[in-house]
């Protein structure tokens, strides 16, 4: 395997984690971006997600199941994002810090939830037959490249959500009164848009997207108690870097979080990538304060 | 003469029943994180530790007195660890302590230990360079595991190594042992990767696997990543059929929990397994069954956890004392024992003899063992080519 399989396995690598940091930040960007919320249970609803797959892998051990799992797990993040939304984090609109702790507390709670459901040890999701193996390059000057085609699959997963996802924005009703609400609230109010059903679809959304994440992560990683806060942190960086709440900037940020972490990892180690990256997102910071896509009243557009 | 003996001897004999008369008990502690992230794994230790004391005292104890346990929580907070060594000597007044899993752990109750004059019993493998009189290293030291793993591996045939590890002490200590001795036996050192406690994105070590085409992967990653290592392995084509991979964090539970059968074919080297055909094991396997459940597993640090037990006994009935310091010299004198781990002694640096065996895991969450050391091996605490000069002499 020469230099060059080295790198393009690793662009590829970065291309993928960079798709999976979309899909569990762009839930974040959205809740922030309409209703200034930051959900620190935004992790669990992935968490969710993995476990159910776990379970419907028990339920019915059929290499298709996977398909079954993906829109489930989107449907019951959702539901509970619903619920979440609707149950406690409408009351504190508005109050940034009390949205805060409380759902970190609502975050504590399903962690323990799951600890004592399915142990504190990670369960295992086995990925289906069609998923195992990987695209592998034999001769030439890229002898020895391995594409898993688990990470083709989290990758087209990834680009189907954000294609949908604009689709919906741009040509649906409810996705123009979420543009509507995210340009001027009261103006959309006073229009006769039901803001607050808007709220709360748009949470339970975000919420979705997180469970579907989950899913799909489960082919690549533990499934544990504490999945969600491995990946809430990164997820809170491509949305800071992106740009609070701008889905465009989260997309843009996710791909070159993921492109750098991965090139910096074949440059030094894991450790020390994890360092620099922090670094250059601190630097880029200095350079564009308000992220890499700053929020203009239009941002939703942008997708 | 012989007279005044027999007269000494009736006294000692006298004195020693008003003792256990007069207390009748002796308090010993145990003190593992029964919360936190380490529970998953102290527990079970704790589970056999006190599965041994109830044998003891089901026979009549230790020099006529019954053992009364005092269970410590640690946590998983190496300040706790350190606080409650303090309470259980202090307060509980116990004559030892039975404990700890991570070197953290270790490391803040060893002054603990020193400054008030108890002991230690220490159940898990380590990275060695430590030497304290008041701890008993029953673990591996790395000459216990990841050396005999490395013979066993240039034996095999393969010459190029991959060391991958989780990044904290033991990982780094025990790669750089194996360094110095893959350099001085000939072998070749084609990449080293760490991932912090905990990761789950082995994306870039795969890649880098992939490239460095190792003849076999040396493992030191702990806990939960193990399960994204090995998924991200398979997924990208490399399963232990096509590359084997050596592990030194995974025991049967783990390996239950990762999903036997993502690993199926890969090895494991420890100072003991379930599957180890002795009648002390079956006796043991059966006991700890019978009282726990009869689908648990039983890994070696809860086998060190029970014959540290039995061990402490030992020493104590050869010193005809519970003082802490006649115990630990009389441990070092008083030669084999058996355990279920097989025949063990301690040596002068208050590490065990023990022998060593490779396993290759099987579909059922069982180690099938394929190679053992032939004789016990002997500790030693401080590689002589990782760290020159150093040695351990206690006694």
């Amino acid at each position: 395997m020469g230099e060059a399989a080295l790198w393009i396995g690793q662009v590829f690598n970065g291309l993928s984690v960079g798709s999976i940091l979309i899909m569990t930040a762009l839930g974040l960007a959205f809740s922030f971006g309409l209703m200034r919320v930051i959900n620190m249970a935004h992790g669990e609803f992935l968490m969710l997600g993995g476990y159910l797959a776990f379970l419907i892998q028990q339920g019915m051990p059929s290499p298709y199941s996977p398909l079954l799992t993906l829109p489930l797990a989107f449907l019951s993040g959702a539901l509970v994002g619903w619920l979440l939304e609707s149950g406690l984090v409408r009351f504190l609109y508005g109050r940034p810090a009390e949205t805060l702790l409380a759902t970190w507390g609502i975050s504590l709670v399903l962690q323990q939830a799951a600890r004592d459901l399915f142990g504190p040890s990670g369960v295992e999701v086995t990925s289906p037959s069609w998923l195992a193996g990987a695209l592998e390059i034999r001769g030439g000057a890229l002898d020895g490249l391995g594409l898993p085609y688990v990470r083709f699959f989290v990758a087209s997963l990834a680009l189907l959500v954000l294609g949908l996802l604009g689709a919906l924005l741009r040509w649906t009703r409810i996705g123009l009164h979420i543009r509507a609400v995210s340009q001027n609230r009261e103006m959309a109010a006073a229009l006769g848009i039901h803001t607050r059903a808007v709220d709360g679809f748009v949470f339970a959304l975000g919420s979705g997207l997180a469970g579907l994440g989950g899913a799909a992560l489960a082919f690549l990683a533990p499934v544990t108690p504490t999945v969600g806060q491995s990946y809430i942190v990164d997820a809170f960086l491509v949305v800071i870097l992106g740009g609070l709440g701008s889905l465009g900037g989260t997309v843009v940020a996710g791909l070159l979080v993921g492109l750098a972490s991965a090139l910096l990892q074949a440059l030094t180690s894991v450790s020390l990538a994890k360092v620099l990256l922090l670094l250059l997102v601190v630097l880029t910071l200095q350079v564009r304060p308000r992220g890499l896509v700053s929020l203009r009243s239009r941002a939703l557009e942008e997708v | 003469m012989g007279k005044g003996r027999g007269l000494l001897g009736a006294l000692g004999l006298v004195s020693l029943v008003g003792l256990s008369l007069a207390q009748g008990e002796v308090k010993v502690g145990v003190l593992h994180s029964l919360t936190g992230t380490m529970a998953i794994s102290e527990v079970t230790v704790k589970n056999a530790t006190l599965l041994a004391i109830e044998e003891i005292n089901a026979r009549g104890g230790v020099l006529g007195r019954k053992l009364l346990p005092v269970v410590e929580d640690g946590a998983s907070d190496p300040a706790t660890f350190a606080q409650k060594a303090q309470k259980l000597i202090q307060q509980d007044k116990v004559a030892t302590v039975f404990g700890g899993w991570t070197s953290a752990s270790r490391k803040a109750m060893l002054p603990v230990f020193e400054r008030l004059g108890n002991l230690l019993w220490y159940p898990v493998q380590f990275e060695g360079n430590e030497c304290s009189p008041n701890i008993m290293y029953t673990g591996a030291q790395p000459n216990q595991q990841i050396l005999p793993a490395l013979d066993w591996a240039l034996e095999k045939g393969y010459k190029k190594f991959f060391l991958v590890g989780s990044d904290y002490v033991f990982p780094r200590t025990a790669n750089l042992i194996l360094k110095r001795h893959i350099e001085a036996r000939k072998g070749v050192l084609s990449g080293e990767e760490y991932v912090p406690l905990g990761g789950t994105d082995f994306s870039s070590v795969v890649n880098k696997i992939r490239a460095a085409r190792p003849d076999v992967v040396f493992n030191t990653i702990n806990g939960d990543s193990n399960v994204a290592f090995f998924k991200q392995m398979a997924a990208a084509g490399l399963t232990p059929d096509k590359l084997p991979v050596m592990s030194f964090s995974i025991a049967e539970q783990e390996a239950k929990a990762i999903g036997p059968s993502l690993l199926k074919g890969s090895y494991a080297a420890w100072n003991y397994f379930m599957s180890l055909e002795t009648p002390e094991n079956r006796t043991f396997v059966k006991a700890y069954q019978t009282k726990y459940g009869p689908n648990e597993l039983i890994t070696d640090p809860m086998a060190h956890g029970y014959a540290n037990v039995y061990l402490w006994k030992a020493a104590v009935e050869k010193a005809q004392s519970f003082d802490p310091n006649a115990v630990r010299k009389a441990a070092v004198l008083m030669g084999w024992v058996s355990t279920p781990l097989g025949r063990v002694r301690f040596a002068e640096n208050q590490s065990l003899y023990q022998a060593v065996y490779i396993g290759e895991l099987q579909g059922n969450a069982q180690f099938k063992i394929l190679w053992s050391t032939k004789e016990p091996v002997k500790p030693e605490p401080y590689d002589p080519l990782a760290f020159p000069g150093k040695t351990c002499k206690l006694h």
